[in-house]
């Protein structure tokens, strides 16, 4: 199996909305060693002009593995997860996100390269508010191994 | 605030333990076995068991989130995953982050990390787009 080079350009379905928990934030923000009181107490995250609290930057990966998930059970794509290793992460974001938030992610494969045997498979996901306001894109790039040398 | 390129504005070590690890796994519902099961991590040829790469990631932006003031001063972070962290069952492992001033634009400010472990980078490309502190 092999990625296939048509899914550039691919857009998958909408995800099924996530609310972000108050609990949830705090529990993400103390596992990548968080210190700010703005990611951990509400009162100091309200001080700050916030909703509730502020997620860590990372924590959007949460909402966009539902969307990697779309990718890697497409039988179409080619992409075999055991053969997948992460190579670049980015986040763009217009706000971050708060507790209360519930968000949807639309993921578009922007690019597939081949590159010495592996597949280079970038997708987009662009992650909304209830209102449909954009709150951050995530771009992954995940490098697929090939199965073969020079396969 | 005045800044200038190559400014360290913020440093920090961090200790990493099987426990983080496990801790990341839950609350990133990122459970693949590499990341807490030796015997797994051996069987696919890795030197052993790895951080998630996220979780370097998450780690590496909060010495800058902690200098803003706020983490909605994060407009943009990006990382490459160049080398994995490998933690030892007894002795963890330790991740060095230094964040530095890498270009000043009109109305933000380039932060450059370099992200260490055993002396050696683990992360390429790392760069957040922040609004600097008031």
């Amino acid at each position: 199996m092999s990625v296939n080079p048509q899914l550039e350009g691919r857009r998958y379905p909408r995800t099924a909305p996530y609310l972000v928990g108050r609990e949830k934030v705090r529990e993400f923000a103390r596992a990548v060693l968080a210190t700010s009181p703005l990611s951990l107490d509400p009162e100091a995250a309200r001080a700050a002009g916030h909703a509730d609290v502020v997620a860590p930057p990372t924590f959007p990966v949460v909402i966009q593995e539902a969307t990697l998930a779309q990718l890697l059970a497409d039988p179409e794509a080619g992409v075999d997860f055991s053969r997948v290793v992460h190579g670049d992460q980015r986040f763009r974001y217009s706000r971050p996100i708060v507790a209360g938030d519930e968000l949807t992610a639309v993921m578009t494969v922007t690019s597939v390269k081949s590159l010495g045997g592996n597949s280079m498979v970038t997708a987009e996901s662009e992650i909304v508010d209830a209102a449909g306001d954009h709150v951050v894109t995530a771009i992954s790039t995940l490098v697929v191994r090939g199965e073969e040398e020079g396969a | 605030m005045s800044l200038e390129v190559g400014q360290v504005v913020a440093e920090r070590e961090y200790a990493l333990s099987r426990d983080s690890l496990v801790r990341y796994a839950g609350a990133s519902g990122d459970f693949n076995p590499i990341h807490y099961r030796d015997d797994v991590a051996a069987s696919v040829g890795l030197p052993g068991v790895l951080a998630h790469g996220m979780l370097t990631m998450g780690l590496a932006i909060q010495p800058v989130v902690d200098w803003l003031g706020d983490p909605a001063r994060v407009l943009d972070y990006q990382v490459r995953f160049t080398r994995p962290v490998v933690v030892d069952a007894a002795e963890g492992a330790t991740v060095t982050v230094v964040a530095k001033v890498g270009a000043i634009e009109e109305d933000a400010v380039r932060i450059d990390l370099t992200v260490s472990a055993v002396g050696q980078t683990v992360l390429g490309k790392a760069q957040a787009r922040v609004a600097p502190p008031a």
